[in-house]
């Protein structure tokens, strides 16, 4: 852990009796209180608090769901619909969960992008960043098979669409693609039995998330947290403790995040959504143009862009799985992209490329948006795999402030220091 | 104590490397019912079969029926369809293969060995599109059947022609012939 003095005093006698047994309360007041973060980190370093909350807000609202809902063909739609109109307060349950999802992965994605700008993958934060990807995996596997529940039109087909990737194997090895595919599915199809296990899974993924988030601010609280300038801490005075200061400033942008979920949990809960969904699903009827969640939209894209069964398959993992590289595939050694003149603007060029293949996703697979698709795709891969590498050796990036006092403080800190005043 | 190194496997060694082993293989073997649930089980796979009386379809319509959950196409050629189909060359197929379960696996994809002799309007199909499993358009009336005459999947636009063969778009297969036999010129028994 970060080294830094407790100030941990336990207060009571039952306090101190339970500190010499099991010191949980000093490893809480050690983590959460007196941990110093830089003094210098913006808002965007508040996703990570975002994060934790909504992960309790879908694990809180998925519990209550769970004891009305009813995982078989013949009775889950209609079992969300008594949840929407019957039970009490169900209405606003569901539409929490559901909107929380879209919230979720909004949160996440800002809080990867974050750490792509200020380079927060780098030394010695490569166990977090891969435990950040591993997260971000098992978060797609939740928010596929929760979104197959409510088993409406949409749900049936993306299931189906989605379980059939793995049948490309059969083009490698004839046969186990298919075997793979039906033991997915219990049957021949997908089917009720289908249903019912991917909710077994629903309930259960959401504890394995909170168990890696765990590993993840361990490692967090390892390494230390990034800032900014991208610059290590380098004397006590550049950080505060945890608590009030980080924290109060995670409850602030939370508020202000929370108003914008509320604005779409009361008024506009199906508008990420889509209407196919709320007809039962059919097994006989493809509705005309099938489309995942927006937040799988991009990885489609990639998915469509390439002719080729099995070859879209491979690279619509692999846009993911590469991520766990980047921390080797970004060669330049300085960490934040504000001294990074050339790799800031390859940096926006990949955030439009994604957004751009996330527009893509959701237009049917036809003449212009085909040719678009691909070419999005190719840079997306081109980022990653070239244009990391090359920037970081040929780039030459600005010069570097010594600490953190002196790219916050700057000039400010010289006046002071050179009238007397103090800081 | 004195040191040892080059010492013969003893007793100990002996426990330990069994103990290992022993756990190692009892972990694995404890897996296997684990996933094993997962398999379709017996009553899935029972081959149901199912009858259908084909008498009400005429030429170029379509019927779909459920057979194993899964959606088959029951659709009554015109004559021109089927001469569509038979004048394709095979070279021209993107599968080349006969996708026929009554057929051996190297039969090739022609319009005969995707139908019936003497039954040649008939043709008998599942419905599933081989690339990720959408069911195409082109049972009903109205839809779109593709740039082939046949099917369209409107999921990621593959077109199949008029004996269920893909010939544009992402999927790899044809659509599959699934087994089946005519009981009499009306009714036929899928399974
Ligand atoms: C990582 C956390 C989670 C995510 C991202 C997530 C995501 C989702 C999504 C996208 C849906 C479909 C909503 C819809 O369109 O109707 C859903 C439904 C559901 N989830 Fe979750 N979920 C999470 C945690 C949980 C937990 C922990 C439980 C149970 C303990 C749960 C129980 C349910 C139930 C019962 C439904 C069906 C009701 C409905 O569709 O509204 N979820 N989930
Ligand atoms: S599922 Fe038919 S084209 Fe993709």
């Amino acid at each position: 852990m970060a080294s830094h003095e407790s100030t941990f005093r336990p207060s009571t006698r039952a306090g101190k009796w339970l500190d010499e047994r099991l010191p949980l309360t000093r490893m809480m007041h050690g983590q959460f209180v007196d941990f110093p973060t830089p003094r210098n980190i913006n808002y965007l370093w508040t996703t990570g608090g975002l994060l934790v909350f909504f992960l309790g807000v879908q694990i809180a609202t998925g519990v209550a769901l769970a004891m009305h809902y009813i995982p078989s063909a013949a009775d889950a739609f209609n079992s969300v619909e008594a949840i929407r109109r019957d039970v009490n307060y169900g209405w606003l349950l569901r539409n929490v969960h559901m909107v929380g999802a879209s919230f979720f992965f909004l949160a996440a994605y800002i809080h990867i992008g974050r750490g792509l700008y200020y380079g927060s993958y780098k030394t010695p934060r490569e166990i977090l960043w891969i435990l950040g990807v591993v997260i971000f995996l098992l978060m797609m596997a939740t928010a596929f098979m929760g979104y197959s529940l409510p088993w409406g039109q949409m749900s049936f087909w993306a299931v189906t669409v989605i379980t059939n990737l793995f049948s490309s194997i059969d083009s490698v090895i004839p046969g186990l693609g298919t075997r793979i595919v039906q033991w997915l599915w219990g049957g021949f199809s997908v089917s009720g039995t289908t249903l019912t296990r991917f909710y077994a899974l629903h309930y259960l993924l959401p504890f394995v998330i909170a168990a890696v988030v765990g590993l993840h601010i361990w490692a967090l609280h390892v390494a230390g947290q990034n800032n900014p300038t991208g610059i290590d801490i380098k004397s006590p005075a550049e950080a505060v403790p945890m608590t009030p200061y980080a924290v109060v400033k995670d409850i602030f942008a939370l508020s202000v995040f929370v108003l914008l979920f509320a604005w779409f949990v009361f008024y506009l809960p199906d508008y990420l959504g889509h209407p196919d969904n709320y007809t039962e699903a059919n097994p006989l009827s493809t509705p005309p143009h099938i489309v995942p969640e927006w937040y799988f939209l991009p990885y489609y894209a990639i998915l469509r862009a390439i002719p080729n069964k099995l070859l879209g398959v491979i690279a619509m993992f692999s846009s993911i799985l590469l991520l766990i590289f980047v921390p080797w595939l970004d060669t330049s050694r300085v960490r934040s992209a504000k001294y990074r003149p050339v790799y800031r603007v390859f940096f926006w060029m990949f955030v439009i490329s994604v957004i751009a293949l996330g527009y893509i996703g959701s237009k049917p697979p036809e003449g212009e948006y085909i040719t678009w698709g691909r070419v999005f795709t190719a840079y997306y891969f081109l980022h990653l795999l070239v244009i990391l590498p090359i920037v970081g050796v040929i780039e030459t990036p600005k010069p570097l402030p010594r600490s953190i006092s002196e790219a916050v403080l700057g000039e400010r800190a010289k006046q002071s220091a050179t009238a007397g005043g103090v800081s | 104590m004195a040191s040892q190194t080059a010492e013969e496997p003893n007793r100990r060694d002996f426990i330990v490397i069994a103990a290992q082993a022993f756990a190692t293989v009892g972990a694995a073997v404890a897996l296997w019912p684990f996933i094993h649930q997962m398999n379709p089980d017996a009553s899935t796979q029972a081959l149901a079969s199912t009858e259908v009386d084909i008498s009400p379809v005429k030429p170029g319509q379509a019927i779909t029926v459920l057979w194993r959950g899964k959606p088959v196409f029951i659709r009554n050629r015109t004559p021109e369809e089927v001469k569509a189909a038979k004048a394709v060359r095979l070279a021209d197929l993107r599968d080349q293969a006969a996708r026929n379960d009554a057929l051996p696996d190297n039969a090739r994809a022609t319009d005969e060995n995707r139908s019936k002799l003497g039954k040649e309007n008939w043709l008998i199909l599942i419905g599933i599109c081989t690339h990720l499993g959408c069911i195409p358009k082109g049972q009903s009336m109205g839809d779109a059947r593709g740039d082939y005459g046949g099917w369209f999947c409107p999921c990621h636009g593959s077109h199949y022609d008029t004996a269920g063969r893909i010939r544009q778009g992402p999927a790899p297969r044809n659509l599959e012939v699934p087994p089946y036999e005519f009981l009499s010129d009306t009714q036929i028994r899928i399974g």
